[in-house]
């Protein structure tokens, strides 16, 4: 394993691996998961979901579930408040609109997938209320299905909301189409950088809509008690965002509610909505018991995710030297059901990583009838650049250039004016280029048949925005580190470490936990690579106020001013009298006799949009007969800015890896003609197992962050885009076809290998 | 729900009774009924692992077997992997080598890899991923996860 | 899942009687895998569940100088961990060790897999060409039947509501004989087949000439499909990749696949092509090297 070459030794924590304090019971099954709590005369509910794709609901009769033995209560859209639909701003929790996620959440008039909930049983087992939803009878008006995103652009598509109101992902989109909402970006003029270009390349490309396929399916328990105050249990990647999102929806006040977070198993994007949790919640309100909701795996396919299908078509100008000239970009995302979909993150993902003085971009969030669209790590990335990233595979080879020298001549470096017109935060991307260039694995031979080689280059952006965190020093030295950012892979040990650093002592000593929503200050979710980045930013400012107290409290032992007390990995001095000193632990056991406890709790908002940077290097093999692809080697090369637990940034680099691979072979939606998902379990959705992946090797670099005290960059999410493109340059390298639809299925690779021997024998 | 069978069943060395109704699999009745919640749900339908567990020595997923079919059976989970509280080296493995992210499929991955290593103590790379390969992991992309088992085969070999 | 009574009967004729007391409400439960699935999607919904792992004729494996009885309830991984199959019956090991993961090996059974007549089965392309049959027993008697003539629709077998497989047997292959079962999937493993071929054959002593062969493919058409045409066009052919590319696409020409969410026509096709051929090719190896340890 390689790991990183530390640029500075100024740090006694970071950059160390100690074990994480969650991992105990994650390896002898103590650990509580969504499903694994139970209360006392809690009632478990399921709900019927739309077997069709587009349709009118004339009527539920659900008299005869009401009627089984055994259950307590049945609800219908009927059942919950009307919410208003319009766009609201939340501020750092982004643009939203109530009343579409209230209706996601249970269909009222309309079913708009194949999967929309429509109506809910509680009942004394999961067996009985099963039963009961399967007598629930639905009179539907069935209505034309709109399945991919050219359809729905189409002139005479058919019109899936009657007043389409355009979503927002950060970036609110315009209203364009019956069906689509717009968002637009550019520089300079293409016309002109067109006229000057050498090369025009036009190019379409197409991908299927993935899931964001975590092994823990959705699972909530709520409990609506006699106060009308609701208590919810569940994974979330972020339960202050569900907390005021279920607050709109069924009617109570926020401060009515307590989110508490337990073990989270995988979200990557898919766990920082509400789909069950109202429906929980409405279901405890009319039984007045806790209610219980898991999905099985076939719903977490039809009804939660997924990430988008897109349809993208480029034009990219180019001069015979390599330079980049012009580019038109038309990007077609799928919003799904309700508007909102990753469409401004696919744009600032498809070219912010190169100069391109011309440049326009139509972005475009489409409505069909699949679920609603979600984040999936580095939302939109892969689809754009598996677009884009063999576009510039493809003029570097007709221009004859090695790839990465292609590269390096439009490389965007520190400071040059990204498209939505802010320049790029501190980075070193030259660095990044150069080792990879001289690197082994790219100057490695690559022999035999088949065989093939493939880059892919990535830039993607942190978010910082609102944090949370709280350190409370106790009379034994020991340190409660509590935060509003749930843990989906570690962040708990990465936050203690940096707790711990600025605090100068052993990492042993911080207990870090993660708060529900009654119990700390407010955070967004942890999304976008920010927890340790971002909450990490704010813990280390937590940190240096507690260190500010604690000189205070040694300041008042010992009878001086605060600015005479210096305090150096965790021992506190007197700089006028350097014999006078106390450790962090002394000083922490006289808390009461300086003024009682020291605790500090903050919410700040670190910096968003810090770019991390990687590129993919991967060999390949293509069985010409049967059009598989093998992975035979892989390299990542990530920086990180400072690798705070670097095992667990690998595992972060890899594991993002590894889903991008997925995504480029074979994960995909399968919908027949009639918008029916036919593929909604592990079975056939098909993510990567052991035996299809290589060890993944990690270059891990480090170009400080000036962002954050110690240079830390969010590393979760860009190593996820490069995959698709490198996989298909590679196969290019290897068979000499462009596979330009995503999954790179077996059947696609044998039919281009098969078209062009007939086109080989045809020119022969 | 008077069709409750009893059964009884050695779990993790220890005598233990049970009432289940037929249509409750052994992954409801650990979870649900005896609340062995180590074992997890995934899918539901024996592609992704994270219910494996050993009934008589033979690796399975919980949620393909039915609770009745139990009678009389020994089942091993992970709550049995520790042994008067010293920790399996797989374990140890899994926590030093950062074998795990979120820790969902960590007990289905245990369980598979204690059953290869009670049938093959060395195993190499290859062997490892394909026994693994009925265990789905979104998080790690494996890497960490197979080498937490060869290196747990290692420390197994020294002992 | 639908409530149901399990019945644990310990012995043959108490099977016997309980499938034909409640024939056409009864389900027997062999690994369960394909079975507690389609109870849990409402695919079937037994009223009866009769389990075949108590009864000792199903759980038979005897490997004896004739024939290989495999009972109907025996464990995919059971099959796969005999050393003496894996050194007679290579095909059979092929097909058991990648269904599912080690976990549905732990449970699965040939005995289920040719039941649920799935048209994907892996393992029933390799007992076709291995030349197998059925013993099949309810209260009006017993059967032989071969097994290609098990399924004969998705889901569907010629076995009645009341009938009982019990066991497999095939017959011990003649020295320089070999077999070879592939698949093709989109992962290294886990998947349902997109299609799979099975290819037996018998060599003459010098490994020169075809003697006798027999290939069957599926997820190539409704019911896993026994080509015997394909394996007919190689006897006394010369062993040469001439012979085997003619009895390749003679099983392409067979196939009538469907496109689905797992492979498409045209894609199926050149597949069984390619799996065929390669098949083959691994069954003459095996017979030359099976030909070479008689000798």
């Amino acid at each position: 394993m390689n790991k990183p070459e530390t640029t500075n030794n100024e740090f006694n924590v970071v950059g160390t691996t100690p074990i994480r304090p969650d991992g105990l019971d994650k390896v002898t099954g103590r650990a509580v998961f969504a499903d694994d709590f139970h209360l006392p005369n809690m009632l478990h509910g399921k709900i019927l979901r739309s077997p069709h794709a587009h349709a009118r609901i004339k009527s539920i009769d659900a008299s005869a579930a009401a009627a089984l033995p055994g259950v307590r209560a049945v609800v219908t859209g009927a059942d919950f408040p009307v919410i208003e639909h319009k766009l609201i701003n939340q501020g750092a929790a982004g643009m939203i609109n109530i009343g579409e996620l209230a209706d996601n959440c249970m269909a009222k008039g309309k079913v708009f997938y194949d999967g929309h909930a429509l109506a809910a049983v509680a009942a004394d087992n999961p067996h009985v209320a099963e039963e009961a939803v399967k007598l629930i009878k639905v009179d539907y008006e069935l209505l034309p299905p709109v399945m991919d995103v050219r359809s729905a652009m189409a002139e005479d598509a058919p019109v899936i909301h009657e007043n389409l109101q355009p979503g927002a992902f950060i970036v609110p989109a315009e209203k364009f189409l019956p069906n689509a909402g717009r968002t637009q970006f550019g520089n300079g003029d293409t016309e002109q950088g067109f006229a000057e270009a050498d090369l025009i390349l036009e190019r379409e490309y197409t991908a299927e809509t993935i899931h964001q396929g975590y092994i823990e399916s959705h699972v909530t328990t709520v409990n609506w008690d006699s106060n009308d105050y609701v208590t919810v249990w569940t994974a979330t990647q972020g339960q202050f965002g569900l907390r005021d999102h279920l607050a709109d929806v069924i009617q109570v006040p926020i401060g009515n509610i307590n989110v508490i977070p337990l073990e989270i198993g995988g979200g990557f994007g898919g766990k920082e909505r509400i789909y069950i949790d109202p429906v929980a919640a409405m279901l405890s309100k009319k039984t007045g018991c806790p209610v219980k909701v898991a999905m099985r795996r076939d719903e977490v396919f039809r009804a939660t995710g997924p990430s988008s299908g897109t349809y993208i078509k480029l034009k990219f100008g180019v001069k015979k030297d390599g330079a980049l000239v012009a580019a038109d970009l038309h990007l077609a995302y799928e919003a799904g059901a309700y508007a909102g979909g990753p469409i401004f993150l696919g744009i600032l993902s498809s070219t912010s990583r190169y100069n391109i003085p011309h440049i326009r971009i139509n972005g475009f969030d489409v409505i069909v009838n699949k679920p609603t669209m979600r984040p999936y790590r580095a939302p939109g990335a892969p689809q754009a650049l598996f677009a884009v990233e063999q576009m510039i595979d493809e003029l570097a080879t007709e221009l004859d250039m090695d790839p990465i020298d292609f590269r390096m001549k439009n490389l965007a470096k520190t400071g040059d004016r990204l498209v939505p017109g802010f320049p790029l935060a501190p980075i070193d991307t030259v660095n990044l280029m150069e080792t990879v260039k001289a690197h082994p694995h790219y100057n490695a031979p690559l022999d035999g048949l088949n065989r093939g080689r493939g880059l892919a280059y990535s830039l993607w952006f942190n978010l910082g925005e609102t944090s949370s965190a709280r350190i409370q020093v106790n009379l034994d030295g020991s340190v409660t580190l509590t935060t509003a950012s749930p843990d989906l892979s570690g962040t708990r040990i990465s936050l203690a470490m940096q707790a711990a650093e600025a605090l100068g002592i052993a990492v042993e000593q911080v207990s870090p936990a993660v708060c529900d929503t009654q119990s700390i200050g407010f955070a967004i979710p942890s999304v976008g690579s920010r927890t340790t980045y971002g909450t990490g930013a704010v813990v280390c400012e937590v940190a240096e106020e507690i260190l500010g107290q604690m000189r205070a409290r040694a300041a008042l032992l010992w009878e001086i001013d605060t600015g005479q007390v210096a305090v150096e990995r965790g021992i506190f001095s007197n700089t006028a009298d350097p014999e006078q000193t106390l450790s962090f632990n002394q000083l922490a056991g006289r808390m009461f006799e300086t003024g009682g406890p020291i605790s500090y709790h903050k919410t700040g908002n670190p910096q968003s949009f810090i770019p991390g940077i990687a590129a993919h290097l991967v060999d390949i093999e293509v069985d010409p007969d049967t059009g598989k692809v093998d992975i035979l080697r892989y390299t990542i090369f990530q920086d990180v800015g400072k690798a705070v637990h670097p095992d667990y940034v690998e595992g972060q680099m890899q594991g993002a890896a590894v889903q991008g691979i997925g995504m480029a072979l074979n994960e995909e939606y399968f919908y027949d003609d009639e918008g029916h998902l036919k593929n909604a379990s592990l079975l056939d959705y098909r993510l990567p197992t052991t035996l299809d992946i290589p060890m993944i090797e990690t270059v891990i670099l480090e170009s400080p962050n000036p962002a954050h005290p110690f240079g830390v960059r969010g590393c979760g999410e860009i190593s996820i885009a490069p995959p698709p493109a490198a996989i298909a340059n590679a196969i290019y390298d290897a068979v000499g076809v462009r596979i330009n639809s995503m999954p790179m299925a077996p059947h696609k690779v044998c039919a281009a290998i098969n078209a062009k021997k007939i086109a080989a024998a045809a020119a022969a | 729900m008077g069709n409750k069978s009893h059964i009884t069943a050695t779990i993790n060395g220890e005598a233990r009774d049970f009432l289940c109704e037929p249509r409750q699999s052994l992954l409801e009745v650990l979870r649900d009924v005896l609340y062995l919640t180590g074992t997890k749900e995934g899918c539901n339908d024996g592609n992704c692992g994270a219910c494996s567990v050993i009934v008589d020595g033979v690796l399975l997923d919980a949620c393909c077997m039915l609770a009745v079919e139990t009678e009389g059976s020994s089942i091993e989970t992970i709550e049995g992997l520790a042994k008067e509280g010293e920790l399996h080296p797989l374990q140890s493995a899994f926590l030093e080598e950062t074998g795990m992210q979120c820790g969902i499929c960590t007990p289905g991955f245990l369980m598979s890899a204690k059953a290869l290593l009670d049938k093959n103590p060395s195993p190499n790379e290859q062997q490892v991923r394909h026994w693994l390969a009925g265990n789905l992991c979104r998080c790690t992309g494996y890497d960490k996860l197979v080498r937490s088992v060869m290196k747990a085969a290692d420390t197994l070999a020294e002992a | 899942m639908n409530d149901f009574e399990y019945l644990a009967p310990r012995e043959l004729d108490e099977a016997v009687a309980l499938m034909t007391e409640h024939a056409g409400s009864a389900q027997l439960l062999a690994g369960g895998t394909d079975l507690l699935v389609f109870m849990r999607n409402g695919r079937k919904s037994p009223e009866f569940i009769i389990d075949a792992k108590k009864i000792p004729e199903l759980n038979r494996l005897r490997l004896d100088a004739g024939q290989l009885t495999i009972g109907a309830a025996v464990s995919c991984r059971t099959i796969w961990e005999n050393p003496e199959i894996a050194e007679k019956f290579p095909a059979l090991i092929d097909s058991t060790a990648l269904i599912g993961g080690i976990q549905i090996q732990g449970r699965a059974t040939i005995g289920g897999n040719l039941c649920n007549a799935a048209p994907s089965a892996d393992t029933v392309p390799a007992i076709i060409v291995y030349g197998a049959v059925a013993h099949i027993v309810s209260g009006k008697g017993q059967r032989e039947v071969p097994v290609e003539e098990i399924c004969t629709a998705p889901g569907r077998t010629s076995l009645a509501d009341d009938e009982i497989l019990v066991c497999l047997s095939i017959p011990m292959p003649p020295a320089n004989s070999g077999a070879e079962f592939l698949r093709f999937i989109p992962r290294r493993e886990m998947d349902i087949a997109v299609a799979n071929s099975a290819a037996y054959v018998e060599l003459d002593e010098a490994g020169e000439t075809f003697k006798n062969a027999r290939i069957a493919a599926g997820a190539v058409a409704p019911t896993p499909l026994f080509v015997e045409a394909a394996g007919a066009a190689l006897k006394n052919k010369p062993v040469n990749d001439e012979s085997i590319a003619a009895a390749a696409a003679l099983a392409r020409a067979a196939a009538t696949p469907i496109n689905d969410m797992r492979g498409t026509i045209e894609h199926r096709k050149q597949l069984v092509e390619v799996l065929t051929t390669r098949a083959l090719r691994g069954a003459v190896t095996r017979a030359k090297r099976e030909g070479r340890n008689n000798g």
